[in-house]
């Protein structure tokens, strides 16, 4: 719902190939593009690269589709079988073993740890309640840093407009911009500017790269998650993606919510600083909670066992779900951060994310479990069970 | 917007006695269906079934409108969104299922408009802003959505919109249950849809419960709902007795909606209508009126000559009769999955298969 369409590595820490804790839920076996070569012994063409690799839900559809960009299945199956096999596929010391290792890269330059991360934003409408592109396009990046552990230190902002775009509005986004990035302590430091015939963009498309650096000793990422981990979550979920619904064309409803927009950083600096033993960050953004945890599950080789009552969720937001028949898990979140931390840190991570603002309802939600890896269980109020499995993409609101 | 409506009806203490007493009435196996593809997938998630005595089998009915459509009217709302004048609106339940080669997805990924609504007046706005294309809903649904999409149809006859029309592939519930029923399957009650009763009333379902003897309750969604629907259908049951009652009361009144019912007849008239993996069914579908000719996408584009098979092997059509289960299905999660869907009710939010796939994958 938030519209990010680039791809962060978030999608496939175990690369395409090997480790994949479950199977690819494809129809074929997968072709290994590392033992693939043409038949004369010379580089693979891109005739062999395709062949097979981006399994469509079709096989006569050759084009990509909005899912592929909707946070679910379709998205995880192009990453890993497109963008990370061919982007890793060169040996560089040090550096093709980072390829969709991480949240952000964390790349290894004389002595520091500077973590790189990339994305891009099409939001639409703008300008919503609690936001704009430009507050996005700032925090998205600054979170996807801190989601590694990193102090974001600098970003780059590249524009795409769309010929006729006003320029009024260009300030507004520019001067939002400017605030959320001083509000994360980051300066906008270079960028770039295209313009696109009328009709070719949406008015605005921002790409924000960040830069940080991971402090020592920090090591954060889904290979620290263990059986019994807590699983906290710093908020309530679900606000950002109805506040865009709410004003979507053709679906505007009254609701005070406004989006969860916000950075990120310091509730993250706060619980290290602590010495809280953080095994595990993510932000909840495109495909909400339920996407974040099952990426976790699947890269960590773990199971997730949820408290449905235990996750909090606003009654306007649960109202507003009821409404559009979607499940508040699966709604998109913009300053939220589900974190793993050992059983008895529960508690204190809590009271620190409850400090930070939006984190009132902090809570922890779930476990980690050696059962069923990969797989995301959710308890209901009266001990029944169900599988909180990925989407292929977005969530539909129903017919009736 | 109502705003505590949703916790009231699943209140964990209240749940847990209505089982109490579901467990402590029962007294023999009973078979009960669920018509309505929302109740499938409310069971499924909230797990309702876990809570029942083990003589309870619950089976899952046709209440799934997207899942009914015919292929051919998929690939007719294809062939149409292909034109280049068309805008085809739909909602967006209906772009992920498959037709014989794709669907509405993959036409708009081709190129082609298709835009996803949320009520089919938006489409008539649509059709009024853009007076240079051909605009074209796709009239999708049981009677729950019928009102709106016959309202639909009166704005533009009364704005004397021409480049606005509808593909129509409205089904209706009672004709449906009447033909489960006499094909012999094995159903001691039903939970009968909440919302298309709200719209038609409970007239049409005395007959059925008076001729085949079964207890048909008019049942709401949320997990409570469900639960009092079964305590109610299994009180019938257990005492001999085949009635309709009504438990989603707070919605449903025994004549139903006088003003929706008179603008779905001055709009629509029934038809026989051919269900997807079911067959034709006599009198089981709407179709416009011959005084809204103009408005039908079918006459206007030329479409009625495709005629398709289904997906060899799927078993939709069992399993939206209640014959199967989705699990029986050799290629449940396999060959077929959300991503890669053989059979409508995989792809559809109310989509029995849909529905174990999402919640029940781990053998729960």
């Amino acid at each position: 719902m938030a519209g990010r369409m680039g791809w962060t590595s978030r999608d496939c820490e175990q690369g395409a190939f090997g480790k994949l804790s479950r199977p690819l839920p494809m129809n074929e076996p997968f072709p290994n593009l590392e033992q693939k070569s043409s038949p004369s012994g010379g580089p693979p063409t891109s005739q062999h690269l395709w062949t097979g690799i981006c399994p469509l839900p079709f096989q006569n559809a050759t084009s990509i589709q909005l899912a592929h960009g909707g946070g679910g299945r379709l998205m995880r199956e192009l990453i890993r079988n497109l963008f990370v096999p061919i982007f890793s596929r060169r040996e560089v010391a040090g550096l093709s073993d980072l390829v969709g290792k991480h949240d952000s890269a964390v790349l290894p330059l004389s002595g520091l740890r500077v973590a790189v991360t990339t994305d891009s934003y099409v939001v639409r409408p703008l300008f919503f309640p609690g936001g704009d592109i430009g507050r996005l396009a700032v925090f998205g990046t600054i979170n996807d840093l801190a989601m590694a552990g990193a102090q974001p230190v600098a970003l780059s902002a590249a524009f795409i407009l769309e010929e006729g775009f006003p320029l009024s509005e260009l300030l507004r986004i520019v001067l939002s911009m400017e605030q959320a990035a001083e509000e994360a302590g980051v300066v906008i430091v270079t960028g770039d500017t295209k313009v696109v015939d009328r009709g070719k963009g949406d008015g605005v498309f921002i790409t924000t790269t960040g830069v940080g650096v991971v402090p020592a000793g920090v090591d954060i990422g889904p290979h620290r998650v263990r059986p019994g981990d807590a699983i906290m979550v710093s908020g309530d979920i679900g606000r950002h993606g109805v506040a865009i619904l709410s004003v979507r064309e053709g679906l505007a409803f009254h609701t005070e919510i406004q989006s969860d927009c916000a950075p990120l950083e310091r509730a993250v600096r706060a619980l290290i600083s602590a010495g809280v033993e953080i095994h595990c960050l993510r932000d909840l953004t495109r495909g909400g909670l339920a996407a974040a945890l099952n990426e976790i599950a699947a890269d960590a080789g773990v199971g997730i066992e949820l408290e449905e009552s235990a996750i909090p969720v606003s009654e306007p937001v649960r109202a507003a779900c009821e409404l559009l028949g979607l499940d508040p898990l699966y709604v998109a979140c913009e300053g939220r951060l589900v974190c793993f931390v050992p059983p008895q840190a529960a508690d204190w991570a809590r009271q620190i994310l409850s400090s930070f603002p939006g984190g009132e309802c902090a809570a922890q939600i779930g476990k980690c479990v050696r059962d069923h890896p990969g797989t995301v269980v959710a308890r209901g109020p009266w001990g029944t069970e169900r599988v909180v499995d990925l989407l292929s993409g977005e969530q539909m609101p129903r017919i009736c | 917007m109502a705003v505590r409506y949703v916790e009231e009806f699943r209140d964990p203490a209240k749940v847990k006695a209505l089982a109490g007493q579901i467990a402590a009435m029962v007294t023999r196996p009973w078979t009960i269906m669920e018509i309505c593809g929302g109740q499938t997938h409310a069971i499924l998630r909230f797990g309702l079934d876990q809570l029942l005595p083990k003589e309870i089998s619950l089976i899952h009915g046709p209440g799934c409108p997207v899942c009914v459509t015919p292929v051919e009217l998929i690939d007719r709302a294809i062939a149409v969104a292909r034109r280049p004048e068309v805008i085809l609106c739909s909602f967006g339940d209906m772009l992920r299922v498959p037709g014989s080669a794709g669907d509405l997805l993959a036409a708009k990924a081709e190129g082609a408009d298709v835009r996803v609504v949320y009520s089919p007046l938006d489409a008539v706005e649509i059709a009024r802003k853009n007076p240079s294309r051909q605009v074209v809903f796709f009239a999708v649904g049981f009677e729950t959505t019928a009102p709106a999409n016959a309202m639909a149809v009166l704005h533009a006859f009364h704005q004397r919109l021409r480049n606005f029309s509808v593909l129509v592939a409205h089904v209706l519930v009672p004709p449906a249950v009447e033909a489960i029923l006499a094909s012999g399957a094995k159903i001691d009650g039903f939970l009968a849809a909440g919302h298309v009763c709200t719209v038609m009333g409970i007239e049409e379902y005395e007959p059925i419960a008076e001729r085949f003897r079964v207890p048909i309750v008019v049942t709401g969604f949320e997990p409570l709902d469900i639960l009092q629907g079964l305590a109610m259908c299994l009180r019938q049951l257990e005492s001999g007795e085949a009635r309709v009652e009504i438990q989603y009361d707070r919605s449903v009144r025994p004549e139903g909606n006088q003003a929706a019912k008179q603008v779905i007849l001055r709009v629509f008239e029934i038809t026989d209508r051919k269900w997807r993996g079911i067959g034709l069914l006599p009198r089981s579908g709407l179709k416009l009126r011959e005084e809204f000719r103009d408005f039908d996408a079918e006459v206007r584009f030329n479409l009625g000559a495709l005629e398709r098979e289904e997906e060899p092997g799927c078993i939709a059509g069992l399993v939206l009769q209640g014959k199967a289960r989705p699990t029986d299905c050799p290629f449940f999660g396999t060959k077929c999955t959300p991503d890669h869907p053989l059979g409508a009710p995989m792809v559809s939010s109310e989509g029995a298969c849909a529905a174990y796939f999402r919640y029940r994958r781990t053998g729960l």
